[in-house]
This record gives structure tokens, sequence and C-alpha cells, in this order.
């Protein structure tokens, strides 16, 4: 398997009132051409900054600090300035976002911002940027794109908006795509239809494909790997049948006991007590220490990524006990 | 710290927000407590030998042409000109904030008529309904001369207060008032009005400004602010005939005016920062 | 015993005026009846543009409603005039969806919670902050809180003050209006057992709004699901997602994302845009994007009553024979 993304001890930080906060402390993950990695995290977990940081778009006063790497491949981005920086961004790596309603420049046909995107990364015509705008949005899924095409994004729906974001991310035909909470402004109907959308031009096109989300719902029919985010960090990486199978960190395992189900018995939910401390007042040793059922007294430690099975971890010393959380 | 004390704070740590601030500051303690401790601003204690002299230990800013002290004058006249300017503008902004109240949240008919009634005001050039009013009216009273500034610039404020209550009626707290059965006068001045207080500041806050050069300006026509009363534009006007002999005569009440209206818009303009948009 | 009952609530917005166009207006509601019992949960399901949120303002007389009738405690709610419309808001309330404007931001909580039993004279003096202080405490808040201002909470925290606020005036009947779609997964858990807590303690009926139908099983027992305007299933939550009747339900209840790689469905993924609620299609609202094999002119030419159908009640000509949700 080609790895195409390679992220080693990623840190951003941030001026604080007194010093610096690392909302992203020290994450470190890998991509395989044509493979998908989820990454799940509530509000506050630095999942969102983890996917712009890939692309450097970090907004000042934050940034990246030295220590961190990222790879594409054979490229360094980190140490890509102007121009080279550029030509990655909707190149090699393509952005999709939250909100589609604000992520398209009302003023301009969708046509014209596709196309804008093909322009930007290869020396075609307009008309033949025009040609494979109008190709997007039929790989898109897209009904009757030639009329779609000159229409503006308030015209369309938010579901066709999401999709226009997606046909505008694939413009240059990116390696990777990165796609952060996708379809969470939008009904579950469509969120269906983006997604199908979404597993189609991953087969057909071998691409891979970051995608950042709350929903574990969402994470087990898509995604072949999981990293769950937790107070700037990864808490727990497995294959997503092995994370699903056997949750084992507390923090996942209260993750799962708040999901309201659509089968099984129906039981009082069993939240996490407590709230998600913001940067700048993480506790000493595991972060997830005062809200956690399992303390003990090795969490005043810091734990490492520790092994828990096949290609499955977690930042816990329970790994050690054999026994990978009670479940 | 509620939101209002927030914004003001911020502009105040924007480097913009203090210099403005202090500055005018400053000039309202020199308005306030000059005249205390200077000498009489209508006195002529030497009538002939002390015209038109130059700054000096006894006359910091000099004498003007009729002998009277341009430094007691600046201070009285700034007394006079920074009341009519704060008056006026809380004129317009309570007649402004109270129409578009009305306006924003009553909605219909009534919203429709007070609109037409401000695009109707706003159809008249200000300056020249002032200039008429006041040739006409020789030696107007300084509190006709707030109410007449006051009640001709509030219609670019009505609107604004409008458009802000029109957003805010969509907002979700306003319903819930609504729903615990608050009266609209209740929802106008408990929820509405105090969350138009920042744009309604900033806009005062700019407007005062506005006040200061459209009362330099009438004064100098010599319709504002009547003599003997010192103002800074009628002192411009008193300097106009001895501007080369003596130009500190004109030069201090017009830095003065320049000084002023100056800090009122850093302020105002650090104040806008600091409200909108605020944090993230 | 019935608290509250709705019959054929229409509600129309209309987009003219007398300085503006006209335009066709928007039929959020067209015919909509149901019935809350005391102390029961009716969630009211569906996806945007469906009418649900006006149901719940229109109900309340947020907004007058264009036709119809709401029978509250005995009372017909439409007919009241201002003063004892006042005096009936004690009696029923509303919880919003966004905690970040539930709250005005000018007023500290206290004072927010207080405003109710101000307005309507249930105590006075120091008895009122007497009151906040417990009402803070039972939605699980430090009643030293009542000082501060909105911004200083997270977003369960505001939830939660905004139900202190609704529960001040003592309501009989609270309309939830998607209070925990905004909310991240462990807060949401957490303000759902609040919910059904209150509920139990206070003897409280609540017409529940979402989105989300694992939400919905999770407080609900009966549930109503509507689409353009209009109730096309209803009946007791287990029997409908057991086995729904009506196509859309069928759909809507493939569509949401399941937390468990085994289980997942064959997706039934609806094609087309939701049609806008100012032109809505002739006879039945679902028929054009409708998967029904019976789905015939009929279906165009004929709106389908909502009848008893099995277990629940459905409004489909077909409804008998309604293809199982497969998986």
């Amino acid at each position: 398997m080609t790895r195409v993304l390679d992220v080693e001890n990623l840190r951003v930080s941030f001026p604080a009132a007194r010093d610096r906060v690392y909302p992203v402390d020290g994450v470190s993950f890998s991509l395989d051409r044509g493979e998908t990695l989820a990454l799940v995290g509530e509000s506050g977990c630095g999942k969102s900054l983890t996917s712009l940081a890939l692309l450097r778009l970090v907004p000042p006063p934050g940034r990246v600090e030295e220590g961190s790497t990222i790879r594409l491949g054979d490229t360094d981005v980190l140490a890509l300035r102007g121009e080279a920086l550029r030509r990655i961004r909707g190149r090699r790596i393509g952005m999709v976002f939250q909100d589609p309603m604000t992520s398209l420049n009302p003023v301009f046909t969708v046509g014209d911002q596709i196309a804008e995107g093909v322009r930007a990364h290869f020396p075609v015509s307009r008309g033949e940027a025009r040609r494979r705008a109008l190709e997007l949005l039929r790989e898109v899924g897209i009904p009757d794109p030639t009329a779609r095409l000159d229409a503006y994004p308030h015209q369309l729906s938010g579901g066709m908006r999401q999709r226009v974001m997606i046909a505008i991310a694939l413009s240059a035909e990116p390696e990777i795509l990165v796609a952060d909470e996708p379809t969470t402004a939008l009904d579950v109907t469509v969120q269906a239809q983006i997604l199908e959308v979404l597993d189609r031009l991953r087969d057909r096109r071998g691409m891979a494909v970051l995608l950042i989300t709350h929903d574990l719902g969402i994470v087990a029919g898509r995604a072949d790997r999981v990293a769950v985010m937790y107070a700037g960090q990864i808490v727990e990486e497995a294959p997503t049948a092995a994370l699903f199978a056997r949750p084992s960190h507390p923090y996942t395992q209260g993750l799962f006991a708040s999901v309201p189900r659509i089968t099984g018995p129906v039981e009082r939910l069993s939240p996490i007590g407590g709230s998600v401390p913001p940067p700048g007042a993480w506790p000493s040793g595991c972060r997830f220490r005062p809200r956690c059922p399992q303390a003990f007294d090795k969490s005043e430690t810091m734990p490492p990524l520790l092994p828990v099975g096949p290609g499955h971890r977690m930042r816990c010393w329970l790994a050690e006990r054999g026994d990978g959380g009670a479940g | 710290m509620n939101p209002l004390a927030d914004a003001l704070a911020r502009a105040w740590r924007d480097p913009r927000g203090r210099a403005g601030g202090l500055m005018l500051a400053a000039m309202a303690a020199a308005a306030a407590l000059g005249p205390l401790v200077l000498p009489d601003p209508l006195a002529q204690p030497c009538v002939l030998t002390c015209r038109n002299l130059p700054p000096s230990a006894a006359h910091p800013f000099g004498t003007d042409d009729l002998s009277r002290d341009v430094l007691a004058r600046v201070a009285a006249g700034g007394r006079i000109s920074l009341a009519v300017a704060f008056l006026a503008v809380a004129l317009s902004a309570t007649l402004g904030a109270a129409t578009g109240l009305v306006a924003g949240y009553w909605g219909g008919a009534v919203d429709s008529a007070l609109m037409r009634l401000v695009d109707a005001a706003l159809a008249v050039p200000r300056l020249f309904l002032l200039l008429l009013v006041l040739a006409v009216w020789e030696q107007v009273p300084v509190v006709m001369l707030i109410l007449l500034i006051g009640a001709t610039g509030w219609f670019g404020t009505g609107r604004l207060v409008r458009g802000e209550v029109l957003r805010l009626r969509e907002e979700s707290f306003v319903r819930a008032a609504e729903a615990l059965g608050a009266s609209r006068w209740r929802i106008m001045f408990r929820h509405l009005l105090p969350n138009t207080a920042a744009p309604l500041l900033v806009a005062a806050t700019l407007g005062v400004g506005d006040v200061i050069l459209l009362e330099a300006g009438l004064s100098f026509l010599g319709l504002g602010v009547q003599p003997p009363a010192p103002s800074w534009g009628g002192m411009i006007l008193d300097a106009k005939s001895v501007l080369v002999a003596a130009p500190w005569a004109g030069i201090f009440p017009g830095l003065a005016i320049v000084i002023t209206v100056l800090s009122a818009n850093l302020f105002g303009d650090a104040l806008r920062d600091a409200v909108d948009p605020r944090g993230a | 015993m019935t608290l509250i009952q709705v019959r054929d609530l229409v509600k129309h917005y209309e987009s003219g005026g007398l300085f503006r166009g006209s335009a066709p207006p928007v039929r959020a509601v067209q015919g909509v009846s149901f019935e809350v019992a005391r102390g029961e949960t009716l969630a009211l399901v569906g996806e945007s543009g469906c009418g649900k949120s006006s149901v719940g303002r229109t109900i309340l007389r947020l907004q007058e409603p264009t036709s119809g009738s709401a029978v509250f405690e005995g009372v017909e709610l439409f007919a009241l005039d201002r003063a004892a419309l006042r005096k009936m808001r004690r009696r029923m309330q509303i919880i919003f969806q966004d905690p970040y404007s539930s709250l005005n931001p000018r007023m500290t909580v206290g004072a927010a919670i207080a405003e109710g039993i101000e307005i309507h004279r249930l105590a006075s003096g120091k008895d009122v902050g007497r009151r906040v202080g417990a009402l803070l405490e039972e939605v699980g808040l430090d009643p030293a809180y009542a000082g501060r201002y909105p911004h200083e909470f997270s977003g369960g925290q505001r939830q939660r003050i905004g139900i202190a606020r609704a529960l001040a005036v003592e309501p009989s009947f609270v309309v939830c209006d998607e209070p925990v779609s905004a909310l991240d997964v462990s807060v949401q858990a957490q303000v759902l057992n609040l919910l059904a807590d209150l509920q139990r303690e206070r003897g409280l009926s609540y017409l529940f709004i979402a989105h989300d139908l694992a939400v919905v099983r999770q407080i609900a027992r009966r549930v109503a699901v509507m689409y353009l305007g209009r109730i096309v299933e209803e009946g007791p939550t287990e029997e409908l997602l057991r086995e729904p009747r009506h196509p859309y339900t069928v759909a809507l209840l493939s569509a949401v994302p399941v937390p468990d790689p085994e289980r997942q469905r064959s997706r039934i993924v609806l094609g087309g845009d939701l049609p806008s609620p100012s032109s809505p299609p002739p006879g039945c609202p679902f028929h054009p994007r409708c998967f029904h094999p019976l789905r015939s002119e009929r279906c165009r030419a004929e709106l389908p009553p909502l009848r008893p159908v099995a277990r629940t009640s459905a409004a489909c000509h077909y409804a008998e024979s309604t293809p199982a949700p497969a998986g």
C-alpha cells in the first residue's frame, strides 16, 4: 500500500494569557492510498485544527510548532513556501468544509467556481475548464448538470451545495481529500446521499480520505481506520471493526455509552460526567483523568499510546493490565 | 463582565482607542476646569495695549483683536462646543433609538410610515435647512441650537437601530421572552435596546466629530453660537480679519477643533472594531 | 388525559407586502392534527422544511396560525385575547435549539431565569433569588452562577439555563425545539437525561421536535413523522421504527447512521431534492421521490389521508404493502 500522508508529532499552538496553549498536542497518523481514516472527537478536541494544519491554513496568531512533521509522499509540507505551497493546496490535498452555506462565493456561478479550481492547477483554456466542471458535476451526482453549471449558490439546496464543494475539491484531482464534518449541517437523508458520493469517488479515483466527524454512525459504515481525539491528543486508534467491537479507552467507551441507539433496548444514557477542559486548563498527567471512572494512581503520569490488539492502540495505562478497559 | 463593558475595555486596549480617548478626556477636562482657573474670556483688561499679542508667559495662546486672552477663550469655547456636541448627539441618539426600536419591533404600517418619514427627511439637505432656520432666527439661544442640530441628525441612527432590531427580533432569546409573556415594552427596553447599545454608542461617538464641525461651521458663518459667548468657530471668524498679523488667534481654536474631531473619530473607530466582530 | 389537542393546523408564510412584490406563500404547515396527554412526550420528526418548528411556534402563538385549532387544558388557544394569552403563557413554555442565541447576552443568567417569575408576579424580593437558585440546582448548575453572563457558559450549560428559565413559571407543557441538535454527543446525553428526569419529577408533557430518530427513541413514546407540512406517519415509537408503513419513514430510518459496522443495512438513498414548500407537488407530497413499487397515478392526483395501518397511522395509498427496511 502506498503511503500518501505521514503526520508525526503535529503540534499547533495559540498565544494565551500567559504562555501558549497547544490545542493540537502531538498528533501522529498516516494515510495510505485508497484508505479512509476517520478522526473522531467532540468540540474542542483539536480535530479541525489538525486538518487545517495539513494545508498550512491555521489562522494566525496560531502556528504549527517546531518538531512537527507533515509529509505528502516525499514532500515536506512544512518546508514549503509561496508558490510551492499553493501548488499542493488543492492539487495534492483537497478540502471540503463543514458549512456549504458560507463556503461558496454567492456572487459567482457554481460553474465558474469549479472552473476556477481547475484553472488554478492546470493550464487549460476556459472552454476546457468548463467542460471539466460539467464532468465533475456529473460525477458528484448533480441532476441536470448543464443547467446547474450556470446556477448561483443560493439557487441550490444544502445537499447540492455540498456536492459542489466536493466537486471543487476534486477539480484539482488531489490524492487526498480532507472532509471536515461534511454532513453535519445537512439532513440525514441528504447526508446519506453525500456519503454515497464520497464512497463512489474514493472507489473510482483511489483517493485517500481523511474524514473528520463527531458522529460514530458515519464512521461505522465508511472508515477503514479510526482515531479518537481528546484534548489535543489521539487517545485511541484502531481498525474500525476493532474499535466498535472493543472500545478500549474510557473516553471512547463513554462516547459509545452516550449515543442513543436506533435498535436494541432503550436504556438511560450514561453520559461522561463533567465537560471538556479548554486548552489552557488541561490537567497534568492523563487529560481524561478528572472525568474517568477508571482512573487510578498511575493516571497522574501522561500515558503514551500503548498496544491493545493488532493495529489497535490507546493512550491509557489500563492497556498494561491487559483488560483494555472494563468495556 | 457584560458585553458593553467588554467592548469598551477592548477599545481602550487598542492604541487608537487609548489615544483618542485620552485626548478627548483631556479636551473635556480642559473645557470643564479651564474656565475656573483661567481669566474671564470676555474680559478686556487692557483695551488698547493688549491687542494681538503673540503667545507669551502671561498669555500662553496670545490675545485676540479685542485684547481677550485666547487660551481662556479656547477653554470657555470648548465648554460650549463640547456641550453642544454631546447634548445634540445624545438627542439624536435618543430619537434614533426610539424610532428604530418602534419601527423595527412593531413592523407593519408603523414601520412603513416611520421609514417613509426618514426617507423624506433625508432628502432635505441638513446644512441648508439649518442655515435657513438660523438665518431667519437671529440670536438663537444655545439650547435651541442643540435642539435643532439634534433633531436633524437622528435619521441615520434610526435606520441603524431599526436594522439591528430586525436582526435581533429573530433571535431565540427574544422569542423566549415573548413565550414567557413579556410585554412589548419589556422586550423593547430590556432585550432589544441593551443589545443595540454598542452600535449605537459607536454611531454616537463618530457623530460627535460631525457635530463639532457643524457647529464650528455655523458659528464661523455667524449663525451658531452668538458673540460675545466664545466658540471655536466664532473665534476663527473673528480672527479672519487679522489672520496675517495675529495668526495665533485663529490657529489655536482651529487646532482645538482638529484635535477634538480626530480623537472622537479615533475612539469611535476603535470602539467599532471592538464591537463588531467580537471575539472569533 | 389529554392536555393539548391540535386540529387541522395550517400555517402559511406570506411573502408579499405593501411595498414588495407578490410571491407564492410558503406553505409550512398544511393541516396537522395530534394530541399530547398529560405527562407524555410526543416527538415531531422530520428534516428541514417539513414544518415541525413552525408547528411548535404556532401552537404557542409565537406566530399566528393561518387556521386550525389548539385546545389546551380545555381552552381554545387561538381564540384568546392578548391579556388572556399572556396568563396562559405560564402553562406552556419552549426550549430552543441554538444555545448561543437563546439567552440575552446582556442579561445575567439569574435575571434571565427570574424574568418569567417577575412577569407573572410569582414571587417578590428575596424570594425571587431563592427560586432562581433552586432552579439552577434542579438543572444541575451551581446557584452561585446566577450573576454570570451567558458567554461564560458552554453550550450544554446554556441549554440547562434555558430549561431553568422555562421551568421558572411552572408550565405543564413544554415545546422542545431541537434542544440537543447543536450539542456534542456526551453533552447531548446529559441534557436528554435531564429532560427525562424533569418530566418524571414534575409531570411535564413534551412536544419534542427533532430530526434524529435515535434521540427521539430515547425520550418519546409516540412519534409523528412530518414531510412538507403534513404528518405522513404516526404511532408508538417502537412500532413505527420496527414496522414503518410510510415510504418516507422507511427512507428516513434507513438513512440513520448506525454505530455498528456489522449492521450496515442497504440504504435507501432518496433521489432528487426536497421540493420547495412554496410549491408543493399535487396529491401525495412524497410521490416525486417515492420508491414504493405500487406508486401510481393515484398518488399524483389524490392526497392520501392519514389512516390506521397495522400498528401505526400512515398517509399512503399503498401503506399495507410498503417494503420493509432491509437489514
